[in-house]
């Protein structure tokens, strides 16, 4: 995942060139000293341009053409792969389950999240061990997390069937029902990712001045209201950067859902796609269908709904009041 | 001062730039003498080629034999894949498993035709349908040389099978099932007598699908033409309902093939029985563990041949040391490297000739009840016909064996999951 990318950008183009000397002066010095700053920053776009810009625009060429990855023919088809797929089945059912298990997992994943940062901030015994212990879901092996998981929701020696037949519920059958696969795909990511976000808000809370919670108090705010007119407001940026990246991961969810369907065919999202995401769709059309052209399509469909989403999700945030 | 600052920028930049591009770089063969090569081979799993490389290293001076191996096929797929598209970056030599030589048969130039170095007169060394499945539809190109096959067998529980009230010697259990038919008819038998609904009388209908599909036809998904019969093919429609009718009688654990709950299920004895190629053995010991060492055994296979996985070789033409990738591709091939792996680690030699010497003829394995391993799968290898696979043979048969999923889950009727499958098929054939 490109967590790290991310969290690089914004800070790498930040230190942009110094503010401008006046025109007099700057006549004067010479073109290597003005373009130094461009030069101290220019291995980042240099770096994106070559594993980023080329690789984004390259897709595209690509999606373009009907494109079989090993060779053969590849004649220009135009926008021939868009239109298959608007009207693919497999390709808007990948996508419902794409949203719908994004929505599923976010949502929860973010409120626990923001709950718990503002829980790890309170004077807690043996604080540094809760904070550390959060972060533990994160570090471990993803395939170990599709293990467990798989073993826990599994149909016939299942922990969580065990639970349910507690309580006189029959065995589900976790893979075969879209529900019952959203819901245990979702409990995965959130599993994961729930930490990571808890620990970037625990810092953004922390950055708080304390003072302002001090005024609260002396007007008579009680806990809630502090929480809704200083820490959420305070926190709005970080919330707006955790939503973007956690919408960018959700929309491109593949390990999790693969996991959970290991074994033969598991790109297939189970019987009848039940969790097969628009990333499992792509690699399927890419690498067993050998459809380059039409994986290519698929992405750049991708990365349109990524986009846009970011965009909701910001001008959604956008109403919470911001502290400035 | 600040213009040394600007050089050092310049410095920098040139240097961010220098390590990218020698990122991208090539394999230098940096620190060999003239006559010295290093041969890369890039497997999956285990192909048993230790010996077999020493050999050849004796035999070829100056040559070292180097082998990355993958455990898990898909991501070696995808990997190797992408590495021959690139035309960078695949081995020396490189193993292919059967149901992707297909798709890599679509792009024969990017691999050495073995034809131009005499292989067609040395066909009579593999099964005829094992050197047919890497040659191209108009016979002229032959990109790998086959290394092993699955052969196929029934592997069985001797304990379900006697609760249930069956024969457990494997003579008078292959006299149950000659046809798919007395086989449904001994797993109601089984169902009946076993009398308990967590254990059923086989893991998935669809694995044992496609191994009848490949017992009864000439062609299966694709014609010599490459045009889609899935629908105009008797062959298929019959495995189709063969196979669903073994799971509308209730005799499928409904298990889907390397998933978790299927390894489980050796364990917890959640089948009786099994369509088992010689690499499973393997792979049965290893999941149902030794406490269930001697209850498992082997029997012929109902309709009596079938093959189920095994491997090529071949050397991408991207290779800079193609003459010797050759030499060694042949030795692994050949006669004397086929019965090395064989001794090493079990895989079934592709060659005929080898079926009928005392290594093979008198191997059993301990673990399955002594059961005649070299002599069971050896008949269901040699009595199979060439099958002709498309080269899409792959993602259409993932969609239809999606489709039967679905009705072995109960998500389908058999007639709407039958619909889905040619439907999915079309679409995958595309």
């Amino acid at each position: 995942m490109s967590l790290t990318d991310l969290g690089r950008a914004p800070r790498t183009a930040a230190p942009a060139p110094p503010p401008a000397p006046p025109p007099s002066r700057s006549r004067r010095r010479p073109w290597r000293e003005r373009s130094a700053p461009y030069a101290f920053v220019s291995p980042f776009f240099v770096v994106f341009a070559i594993f980023g810009l080329f690789p984004l625009l390259f897709t595209f060429w690509v999606s373009l053409h009907d494109w079989s990855l090993l060779g053969g023919e590849r004649p220009f088809v135009g926008f021939a792969n868009y239109r298959e797929l608007a009207a693919d089945g497999v390709f808007w059912n990948a996508m419902a389950n794409t949203l719908g298990i994004f929505v599923l997992a976010t949502v929860p994943q973010l409120v626990v999240a923001t709950v718990l940062a503002q829980v790890l901030n309170t004077s807690l015994r043996a604080m540094t061990f809760w904070r550390m212990s959060v972060l533990v879901p994160t570090v471990t092996s993803v395939a170990a997390v599709g293990i467990i998981f798989s073993l826990m929701f599994a149909r016939d020696f299942g922990l969580v069937n065990w639970l349910t037949s507690l309580v006189g519920v029959d065995a589900i059958s976790w893979q075969d029902h879209r529900w019952s696969a959203w819901v245990a795909v979702s409990a995965m990511v959130d599993w994961r990712w729930t930490g990571y976000n808890t620990l970037i808000l625990l810092a953004a809370l922390q950055a708080v001045p304390r003072e302002l919670y001090e005024a609260a108090r002396m007007d008579g705010a009680g806990a809630w209201r502090q929480f809704w007119s200083i820490t959420v407001p305070m926190l709005r940026p970080t919330i707006v950067f955790v939503t973007v990246v956690a919408t960018i991961g959700g929309v491109q969810l593949f390990t999790e859902p693969l996991l959970f369907n290991a074994g033969s065919n598991d790109l297939a999202g189970g019987t009848t796609g039940q969790s097969q995401t628009v990333a499992m769709y792509l690699v399927q059309q890419a690498f067993t269908g050998q459809r380059f052209g039409y994986a290519a399509t698929v992405a750049w469909v991708l990365f349109g709904v990524i986009a846009l989403v970011s965009a909701v999700n910001v001008l959604l945030l956008r109403r919470i009041r911001s502290a400035e | 001062m600040a213009r040394s600052k600007a050089r050092w920028a310049s410095a920098a930049v040139a240097l961010t730039v220098a390590v990218g591009l020698a990122g991208c770089g090539g394999s230098g063969g940096a620190g060999e003498g003239d006559d010295d090569v290093t041969l890369r081979v890039s497997t999956f799993g285990t192909f048993g080629y230790d010996a077999a490389y020493r050999q050849f290293e004796k035999d070829h001076p100056g040559v070292t034999v180097v082998e990355s191996a993958e455990g898990d096929l898909g991501k070696y797929g995808t990997q190797l894949t992408q590495r021959i598209a690139a035309g960078n970056g695949a081995g020396d030599v490189v193993a292919i498993e059967e149901g992707q030589i297909v798709g890599f048969l679509q792009a024969p130039d990017k691999f050495v035709n073995f034809q131009d170095h005499g292989s067609q007169d040395r066909q009579d060394q593999w099964l005829d349908w094992k050197y047919a499945q890497a040659t191209t539809g108009d016979g002229k190109t032959t990109i790998g040389l086959g290394t092993d096959v699955g052969g196929l067998a029934m592997c069985y529980r001797r304990d379900l099978f006697e609760k249930a009230g069956l024969p457990t010697d494997r003579e008078e259990v292959a006299a149950l099932w000659p046809t798919w038919e007395d086989y449904v008819a001994t797993g109601k038998t089984f169902q009946e007598g076993i009398g308990d609904d967590d254990t059923a009388f086989l893991d998935a209908a669809t694995n044992t699908y496609n191994s009848i599909l490949m017992q009864g036809a000439d062609e299966t998904y694709f014609d010599r033409d490459g045009e889609l019969v899935i629908e105009s093919n008797p062959a298929v429609k019959d495995a189709w309902d063969t196979a669903v009718g073994i799971s509308e009688a209730g005799l499928s654990a409904r298990l889907k093939a390397f998933s978790n709950e299927w390894n489980a299920g050796f364990k917890n004895g959640a089948f009786a029985t099994i369509a088992c190629p010689a690499w499973m053995t393997g792979y049965i010991k290893d999941q149902a563990g030794e406490a269930n060492a001697g209850n498992w055994d082997i029997a012929t296979v109902p309709g009596g041949a079938g093959s189920w996985g095994g491997s090529f070789l071949a050397v991408p033409a991207q290779g800079d040391h193609q003459e010797m990738a050759i030499e060694l591709a042949e030795y692994l091939s050949g006669p004397d490297g086929q019965l090395s792996a064989f001794e090493e680690v079990g895989n079934l030699p592709s060659n005929p000739a080898l079926y009928e010497r005392p290594e093979l003829e008198s191997a059993t394995n301990p673990y399955f009840n002594d059961a005649p391993i070299g002599q069971l799968f050896v008949a269901g290898a040699e009595a199979l016909d060439p099958v002709y696979l498309g080269a899409k043979n792959q993602p259409v048969r993932d969609a239809v064996e999606n489709a039967m999923r679905s009705v072995e889950g109960g998500q389908r009727e058999p007639a709407a999951g039958w619909k889905q499958a040619v439907k999915a098929a079309e679409q995958a054939a595309r």
